[in-house]
C-alpha cells in the first residue's frame, strides 16, 4: 500500500467538507444559479456567502473582502497582473523561491516591459525583509512574497515585510497557499494587501480558492476575466455553490484545528527528521528552526535522484513542486538555495497531513534508509 | 420546492456524474500533475474525461483545454486570440454571452480593434455584413454562439466557419448552451475553438473546456506551472473533470429522447402562450434550442414577472443570470432591434428532463393569474 505524504501537494477532502458538498450535489438538492433572482437562487447566495464569511475568518478578513477563483494560480494571476493594470504599471519585487503560479507571472509581465527584481533566500530557505527592502525601487508598484514556501516549507517573515511595505505604501502581496491552516493568519494585524488561498491545499476540494483583497486602504484589481461582474465585478463567472461551500467548511475545520494540526504535524516531524538523521549524506532543505512541520524535504549526497525516487516507490512523495513535475528540471527552489544541480535534483519532499501516523512514518524512514544504503554502495 | 424552469442558468447535477465524482472525493486522491500512484491514477480520470469530452463535441481529446467553466473559456478564446495577433479585429455577434461580449470589449482598451456583429430580429447576424466587414482581411477572430441562451436561437455556425476561413479569419463558438442539447461536431464543421461549461449539461459547476483545433494559437490567461500544453495554469480540478466527463458521455446517450421531450413541453407552453393576447414569443419562426422559450408579456416588467413567478412556485428567469445590470432591458433582444419596452418584459423558461406536462400546464395558470394582478402590483414589487 502505497503511503501518501505528498499533502502539500493536494490534501484529501474533509469528511466534513465533503458532506456539506453532498448536500449540494445529491439528487433533489437544490441547485440554483447563486447570481439567479429566483428563491432558489437566492439560496444559493446564502450558501455562498455563509462560506465566504468562513472563509474570511480563517485570516481574519470581511467576508467582502474575499474573491472567489478557481484556485491559488488564477488567484496569484489576477493579484500579479490586476495590480498592475489597475496601478498602470511599475517596478515588481519578488523572489526566487516563490510558486510558479507568482514567477510564470513574473516572467510574462517581465516579457512586456515590466521591470521584476528577484530576492535570493538566505540558506536557511527564508526571504529577510531586509534583502526585500533593498530591493525595492521608488517607483515600485508591488512586493510579492509568499508566506510559506512550498518545497521546504520555509516560514517568510511576512509580517515585517507586510509592514516594510506599508510604511512605504506598497501594495504587498502574499501567496498563502501553503500557509492557511498550517500557521495562523490574521489580515487585521499584517497589512498585507492581497492575499492567495487554495482550498485543496487546506482539505477543501480541488478547482476552488480565494483572493483577499483589502478593503481599508482598499487594493483595487482590474478584472482579469470578463463577463458578468461577479465578484463585485473582479472575477466574472457562474459561482461553483458546492465547491465554495465545501472551501467554506475546510476553512473553518482549518481555524478551528490550526494549532492541533500543527502539533501533530511537529510530532510527526521530529520523528521523521530523528529517524532520517543516523542516513550517510543527509542533506535537510530548510533550516526546521523557520520551516513549517508538515514538510520536510531532504536529499543524499552521492545518491541518483532518479534511482532514489525508484527505489522509494512505496512513498507518495514529491521531489519538488507538484507544479513543475511535468517539466524534468531540477528544484529552483533548492538551486536557490545554494544546492548543486545534483543534490536539487536528488531531494525528497515528504509532507504530512492529518491522517498521517507514526507507523507511516517509521515505515517511510525505513524505505529511505534501505533506498539510501543500497544506493550508496553501488556509488562507491 | 419550486418548479424549475430555469436550465439554461444551471442544471441538477446529473446523479450518475456525481457517482462518477464521489470515488475522487472521498477517497485520497492525487493531483493530477504529480508522478506518485495518485497523481497517475488522477491523471488517468482526468484523460477519460478528456476522451468524453471530445466525444460529445467531435473533436480530438488533445484539443480539450480544461478551465473553471465557459466564462473562461470564452475569455481565454478572445483574448488569447488577440494577444497572439495583435493589431488585428475581434468581432462578435450583437447577440453574445456576457462573457464573450465583455471580454471583447475589455480588448478595446489594449488597442485591439473590436466590431459588433449586427443581428436581425431574427436572431441571425447579418451575413453580408460579416463578409463585407471580412473582406478587408485584417480580422483575427469572429465570435458567434451555437445557440443563444436567452432565445436559444440556432445560428449557423458552418456558415461563419466558411466565411471566417475565406478570409484568413478564425472562428470561436460559444456552445456553453448548445453542448448536450444538440449535436456538435468541431471538426467537421471546421471550428477553431469552442466553449462549453459543465454546469449547463447536469455536469457540476465550476469546469467546463476550451476546444482549440491543433495549429490554432492561443496566448494563455493564467500563468504558472504550464498545465494543459501551456494553455491554462493551475491544478486541475480532477473531480469535477471526472464528472464533467460523465456528464457529457449521459448527455450524448439521452439527447434525442431529451430533446423529444423538451421540445414536447416547450411546445404546449408555447400553444398556451399563443391563445393568450398581448403575449410575443422571441424568435419564434427560428430554429431553436428545443427547451428555450423567451416571451414577453405586453405592458409587464420581466423582472417583476419572475418574482410574481417565484411567489406562484416556479423558478424561471428574465435573461441571463450573467447580467451586470439590474433592470436594463435583455442586450440580447434590444441586440436584435426589439423595441425596449418588450425586450424589457422578456421572460425566460428553460426546461429540462425531469419538468412534466402537468408543470407547463400549472405555469400557464399561474401566467393567467399573474397577468389579472393589476399591473401596478406586479411593476412595483
Amino acid at each position: 500500500m502505497t503511503i501518501y505524504l505528498d499533502h502539500a501537494a493536494t490534501t484529501p477532502l474533509a469528511s466534513e467538507a465533503w458532506a456539506v458538498m453532498r448536500a449540494h450535489l445529491a439528487p433533489g438538492a437544490e441547485h440554483a444559479n447563486a447570481a439567479s433572482d429566483h428563491a432558489p437562487g437566492a439560496r444559493a447566495a446564502e450558501a455562498v456567502a455563509a462560506a465566504r464569511a468562513q472563509v474570511a475568518a480563517l485570516i481574519g478578513a470581511r467576508p467582502d473582502e474575499i474573491v472567489f477563483t478557481s484556485g491559488a494560480t488564477e488567484a496569484d494571476n489576477l493579484a500579479l497582473k490586476g495590480s498592475l493594470d489597475y496601478l498602470g504599471g511599475g517596478h515588481v519585487v519578488t523572489t526566487r523561491i516563490e510558486h510558479k503560479a507568482v514567477l510564470d507571472v513574473a516572467q510574462h509581465l517581465e516579457t512586456l516591459g515590466t521591470p521584476v527584481t528577484r530576492v535570493a533566500p538566505g540558506a536557511d530557505g527564508r526571504v529577510t525583509a531586509e534583502a526585500v527592502a533593498a530591493a525595492m525601487r521608488p517607483d515600485t508598484a508591488l512586493v510579492s512574497v509568499m508566506w510559506v514556501n512550498n518545497e521546504t516549507g520555509a516560514v517568510n517573515p511576512v509580517p515585517e515585510i507586510a509592514r516594510l511595505c506599508a510604511e512605504r505604501a506598497v501594495r504587498f502581496h502574499t501567496d498563502a497557499a501553503q500557509a492557511a491552516g498550517r500557521v495562523p493568519i490574521d489580515v487585521g494585524a499584517v497589512p498585507v494587501s492581497l492575499l492567495s488561498l487554495s482550498a485543496h491545499k487546506c482539505y477543501g476540494p480541488q478547482g476552488i480558492g480565494a483572493l483577499y483583497v483589502r478593503r481599508r486602504p482598499r487594493a483595487r484589481v482590474t478584472p482579469q476575466q470578463h463577463g458578468g461582474g461577479h465578484e463585485q465585478g473582479m472575477r466574472s463567472g457562474t459561482l461553483p455553490t458546492h465547491q465554495i461551500a465545501g472551501f467554506g467548511a475546510a476553512a473553518a475545520l482549518a481555524a478551528a484545528r490550526v494549532d492541533a494540526d500543527a502539533a501533530h504535524a511537529r510530532a510527526l516531524a521530529d520523528r521523521l527528521r530523528a529517524g532520517l538523521a543516523p542516513l550517510p549524506g543527509l542533506l535537510v532543505n530548510g533550516d526546521p528552526a523557520v520551516c513549517v512541520p508538515h514538510i520536510v524535504n531532504i536529499g543524499f549526497d552521492r545518491v541518483h535522484g532518479e534511482a532514489l525516487r525508484a527505489a522509494t516507490a512505496e512513498l507518495a512523495v514529491a521531489s519538488g513542486s507538484a507544479c513543475s513535475a511535468a517539466a524534468a528540471e531540477s528544484s529552483y527552489v533548492l538551486r536557490a538555495l545554494g544546492r548543486d544541480d545534483r543534490q536539487a535534483g536528488a531531494a525528497l519532499r515528504i509532507s504530512t497531513g492529518r491522517d498521517t501516523t507514526l507507523a507511516q512514518i517509521d515505515r517511510a524512514v525505513a524505505v529511505i534508509g534501505e533506498a539510501v544504503t543500497r544506493l550508496r554502495a553501488i556509488a562507491a | 420546492m419550486p418548479v424549475y424552469f430555469d436550465h439554461n442558468a444551471t442544471t441538477p447535477l446529473h446523479p450518475e456524474a456525481l457517482e462518477a465524482m464521489q470515488p475522487h472525493l472521498t477517497r485520497p486522491f492525487g493531483n493530477p500533475a504529480s508522478v506518485h500512484r495518485f497523481g497517475r491514477a488522477a491523471h488517468a480520470a482526468v484523460q477519460r474525461a478528456r476522451d468524453e469530452v471530445a466525444a460529445l463535441l467531435g473533436c480530438r481529446a488533445t484539443e480539450v483545454v480544461f478551465t473553471s467553466g465557459g466564462t473562461e473559456s470564452d475569455n481565454l478564446a478572445v483574448k488569447g486570440v488577440a494577444a497572439a495577433q495583435p493589431g488585428r479585429a475581434v468581432l462578435y455577434g450583437a447577440t453574445e454571452h456576457p462573457a464573450v461580449l465583455e471580454a471583447a470589449e475589455a480588448l478595446r482598451a489594449t488597442g485591439t480593434p473590436v466590431e459588433v456583429i449586427p443581428v436581425g430580429t431574427d436572431g441571425h447576424p447579418d451575413w453580408q455584413w460579416l463578409e463585407a466587414r471580412l473582406v478587408h482581411g485584417d480580422v483575427a477572430l469572429v465570435c458567434l454562439m451555437a445557440a443563444n441562451n436567452e432565445t436559444g436561437v440556432v445560428q449557423d455556425i458552418a456558415r461563419a466557419a466558411r466565411l471566417a476561413h475565406a478570409h484568413d479569419a478564425l472562428l470561436h463558438v460559444d456552445a456553453v448552451q448548445a453542448a448536450g442539447k444538440m449535436p456538435l461536431d468541431f471538426a467537421g464543421v471546421d471550428i477553431d475553438l469552442l466553449a462549453v461549461s459543465a454546469h449547463k449539461l447536469f455536469g457540476p459547476r465550476g469546469v467546463g473546456a476550451l476546444i482549440v483545433r491543433a495549429g490554432v494559437t492561443v496566448q494563455p490567461l493564467h500563468h504558472g506551472g504550464g498545465h494543459e500544453d501551456n494553455l491554462r495554469s493551475g491544478t486541475l480540478n480532477a473531480p469535477g473533470i471526472v464528472g464533467f466527463g460523465a456528464a457529457c458521455r449521459l448527455a450524448q446517450q439521452g439527447m434525442a429522447e431529451r430533446d423529444a421531450h423538451c421540445r414536447a413541453l416547450r411546445d404546449r407552453l408555447e400553444a398556451g402562450l399563443g391563445a393568450m393576447d398581448n403575449v410575443t414569443i422571441f424568435a419564434r419562426e427560428q430554429e431553436r434550442l428545443a427547451n428555450t422559450c423567451q416571451f414577453a408579456l405586453h405592458g409587464f416588467d420581466g423582472e417583476a414577472m419572475v418574482m410574481a413567478f417565484d411567489r406562484e412556485g416556479f423558478a424561471v428567469s428574465s435573461g441571463s443570470a450573467c447580467h451586470s445590470e439590474h433592470g436594463a432591458p435583455s442586450h440580447v433582444l434590444m441586440g436584435m432591434g426589439i423595441e425596449h419596452d418588450l425586450a424589457k418584459a422578456a421572460v425566460r423558461v428553460s426546461v429540462g428532463p425531469d419538468n412534466t406536462e402537468a408543470d407547463i400546464d400549472n405555469l400557464l395558470a399561474a401566467l393567467s393569474r399573474i397577468r389579472e394582478t393589476p399591473m401596478a402590483a406586479v411593476a412595483a414589487v
